[in-house]
């Protein structure tokens, strides 16, 4: 498996590769990828332009370990293939596959970048995909998307696009992203992949993005696509084990550990019962910790 | 000549305006001088007028005359018409060789270019100066040296006599028939007159420009009767949506977020931040965002401010309106929320510009600061700054009270990105130098902070902080790194202008600009 294929994504930041302002050093903010955008954000007509600027900036910025995304047109539009092989050439981490539908989708992608990876030099297999769901289609063929590739780190959630498809508007509430979401994190992690949510765009309702947030955490995405550095610090909050929580995922590690050897199955912690089923839950606490960097243990 | 910043001032200039070399910060603590006085025309016969008819009479009864210096304050920002207007009339009296000393001149002030073309205006002396002006003294259209003072500056020149003001033109939102002028009422409200007290005083003849004649007494008066000569009424002084706006919505811009909390977790970890702290800060977003967040830490821990200095704006006064500030002395007002202020808080106080900085006082408000946050156009990798000379070389900003509160606050922190569109804003060597390094303790940038060397107790104090601590040039390698070493900006030999320091010294001097060519 690439190193990196289920490295931490919390947060995920679009920005428009036609403004090299926004391009020249999102990594101040610290987002944990970026997303460098060919597509809608673009004009028409501006396209060739951007990805002059996402090359260069490809291969002349240290974005210091932030993930590079470059979201590709889709598979519908004239740019796709000179969008994968200037994201290849430039040595992009991972491409995210617009208005994806089918495991078909992926697979094109799939051969494009590895014959770009051939022209251009670059390790095979190097370079990840994800795939953004953007239509009824797409979020019901999940399942085969998620295990279409072994490049293929998880779907994204395209709310914009996906309600237009189910012929109704993004409310604030989020009934009507609901099934879409259920389905989506159901199909990847039956796929062994990550999920993400959708963007939330009205800036000015910091506690609407909170709220949304922390909902879409306890259902069990893995992170959300953002469209400005304010929302970053809090995703992380939400996305980042607390202390309490942390000291609770160690406990419930060392002491499963412990009974097992001596042959004891059910125990408490805290005065909760504990069994082996919460030994990944506590790991995985514990390995998102580690990789936000707020825990530096053994477990 | 090197100066004690590094800078060559040319022979010539020291020899042809008679000034030293900047020698150091403090080189004239404890100097012994006389104050200048103006010639004064009593008046003693209470039948006479003080009212004219127009600025051509004022300008008449005053004795204008070639080679006059007049004077200005800049309370109306860029809603300003009184220097406009008086220089139309000295233009169409026929009047050369003026010298206009201004407490800062903007693009409000473009309208006098053409007088600096033909003649009429051959002397500038400002804390700096934006839009055409700056432009017309950076291509050498000024006949004379522009002279850019800090406010402190300025008030120590005028009192020192180094500037002798024959007329001085101050607009007044209200005045009386005898004189009084106040900050307050009428259409072109602007809160205080700070900037125009020392020009009253030492001017010789003094004409108040109102477009809001009220009853007498108007007191109490910022500016009183009896440094008064003539009074007239004039249409409008301003335009008051151009002298003072609502406040500032607060920024979202999380580059300058981000620069406001490491700004706010540094004040907080000094060991200045106690009760009765004192404090000031600019208009930026940066410098407003660590503001509102220092008031909220304030808050939570008990810890007031004893005294908020300087230009005003809305989160300040919103500090005082809590009881987190017990005085808030004031030079100027930027928004309406400040203008309010002073109106309605008893602990919001109006001071001369002499009070708040003239380094030749015997003491200032400036020195009793604890900290103050500035920003930048430049910062070198010696501390020095430079806030009037844009990158590309023109003349485009103001010295303000940056040097004064520099020079004056224990902990000075300059707040700028480290790069400014594309030029890096941190390098070896500043354009122009206007604040020297040694009163520069602290540079925060997106990128990282950097102390001074020279305030190890400061570099102590923050061991155990977490914030992006550097050093000066390694912030400066990580701008060149991404947008390369700026090339020096070419200059004529001619020299337009000079760069005053606090104490009358020189700290640089601004040479003509020359077009770039390949």
């Amino acid at each position: 498996m690439h190193p990196n294929k289920k490295r931490l994504r919390r947060s995920m930041m679009f920005l428009n590769c036609q403004k090299p302002a926004l391009i020249k050093d999102p990594y101040i903010y610290q987002p944990d990828s970026i997303m460098l955008d060919l597509e809608d954000a673009v004009a028409e007509n501006q396209k060739d332009a951007a990805r002059y600027s996402l090359f260069h900036a490809l291969k002349e910025i240290d974005y210091r370990g932030v993930e590079r995304v470059v979201r590709i047109n889709g598979l519908d539009t004239p740019h796709w293939k000179e969008d994968i092989r200037v994201c290849v050439a430039g040595g992009a981490d991972t491409i995210r596959i617009a208005k994806t539908e089918s495991a078909a989708d992926v697979r094109t992608v799939e051969e494009h970048v590895l014959a770009a990876e051939r022209e251009f030099g670059r390790p095979e297999g190097s370079t990840l995909l994800m795939a953004a769901l953007e239509s009824c289609k797409g979020v019901l063929n999940a399942l085969e998307i998620c295990q279409s590739s072994d490049r293929l780190i998880g779907i994204a959630l395209s709310g914009g696009d996906y309600t237009k498809d189910l012929q109704t508007t993004i409310t604030g509430t989020g009934v009507e992203l609901m099934g879409a979401r259920q389905h989506m994190i159901m199909a990847a992690r039956a796929a062994g992949v990550q999920c993400w949510d959708t963007v939330f765009t009205n800036l000015d309702d910091m506690e609407g993005f909170e709220r949304e947030t922390k909902m879409i955490k306890l259902m069990g995405f893995d992170g959300k696509s953002l469209v400005n550095p304010r929302q970053i610090a809090v995703v992380h909050r939400i996305f980042t084990p607390s202390e309490k929580e942390i000291l609770f995922a160690e406990k419930v590690v060392r002491e499963i550990d412990d009974k097992k050897a001596k042959g004891i199955g059910v125990f408490t912690v805290d005065g909760k019962m504990i069994d082996v089923a919460f030994y990944d839950g506590a790991k995985r606490t514990l390995a998102m910790a580690k990789a936000a960097g707020v825990y530096k243990g053994v477990c | 000549m090197r100066n004690a910043v590094g800078r060559e001032i040319p022979e010539e200039i020291l020899k042809e305006t008679g000034k030293e070399a900047f020698r150091g910060a403090y080189a004239f603590d404890n100097y012994e001088y006389r104050k200048a006085a103006p010639t004064v025309h009593a008046l003693n016969d209470p039948g006479r007028s003080k009212l004219v008819e127009n600025i051509h009479e004022a300008l008449v009864k005053c004795g204008i005359r070639d080679g006059m210096t007049l004077s200005f304050h800049h309370h109306f920002r860029e809603g300003d018409y009184v220097v406009n207007m008086v220089m139309e009339e000295v233009h169409r009296m026929g009047v050369k060789d003026i010298t206009i000393c201004a407490s800062s001149l903007g693009k409000a002030n473009d309208p006098i270019v053409p007088y600096i073309e033909d003649g009429t205006i051959t002397g500038l002396q400002s804390s700096g100066v934006r839009g055409r002006i700056g432009e017309a003294i950076s291509n050498g259209k000024l006949k004379n040296l522009a002279i850019m003072r800090s406010h402190g500056g300025r008030v120590r020149a005028i009192e020192s006599g180094e500037v002798h003001i024959d007329i001085a033109f101050i607009g007044a939102p209200t005045c009386d028939e005898y004189g009084n002028m106040r900050a307050n009422g009428g259409k072109s409200d602007c809160g205080v007159l700070s900037y125009a007290m020392a020009d009253a005083e030492y001017a010789d003849r003094v004409v108040a420009v109102t477009d809001c004649l009220v009853p007498f007494p108007n007191i109490p008066a910022s500016i009183s009767m009896v440094h008064v000569d003539y009074v007239c009424v004039v249409d409008a002084i301003g335009n008051p949506e151009k002298i003072a706006t609502g406040a500032a919505k607060p920024t979202t811009d999380v580059r300058k977020l981000m620069m406001a909390d490491y700004c706010t977790q540094f004040v907080i970890h000094t060991p200045y931040f106690k009760e009765g702290f004192s404090y000031q800060t600019g208009v930026g977003g940066a410098s407003i965002a660590s503001t509102i967040s220092l008031g909220k830490i304030m808050e939570e821990r008990g810890i007031h401010m004893g005294l908020g200095l300087g230009g005003i704006t809305t989160p300040m006064c919103e500090l005082l309106e809590k009881g987190l500030i017990k005085k808030l002395v004031d030079t100027q007002d930027f928004d309406l929320g400040a203008i309010e202020s002073i109106k309605t808080n008893p602990n919001h106080i109006e001071i001369s510009a002499s009070e708040y900085a003239n380094p030749f006082n015997k003491g200032a408000y400036v020195n009793k600061l604890d900290f103050v946050i500035l920003a930048s156009l430049e910062v070198d990798v010696h501390f020095n700054c430079n806030v009037v000379v844009g990158s590309d070389g023109m003349i485009s900003g103001a010295q303000g009270g940056h040097p004064d509160t520099a020079a004056g606050a224990k902990c000075t922190i300059v707040i700028l990105p480290l790069l400014q569109g594309r030029i890096p804003a941190i390098r070896t060597d500043v354009t122009t130098v206007t604040t020297p390094g040694e009163t520069v303790d602290v540079v925060i940038t997106d990128y990282g902070i950097a102390i001074n060397p020279r305030r190890q107790d400061l570099v102590e104090c923050m061991k155990d902080v977490d914030l992006p601590f550097c050093t000066i040039e390694e912030l400066r390698d990580k701008a060149y790194a991404m947008a390369g070493e700026p090339d020096a900006v070419p200059f004529e030999d001619r020299v337009v202008g000079i760069i005053e320091a606090r104490d009358g010294t020189i700290m640089d001097v601004v040479h003509q600009r020359k077009e770039f060519s390949f």
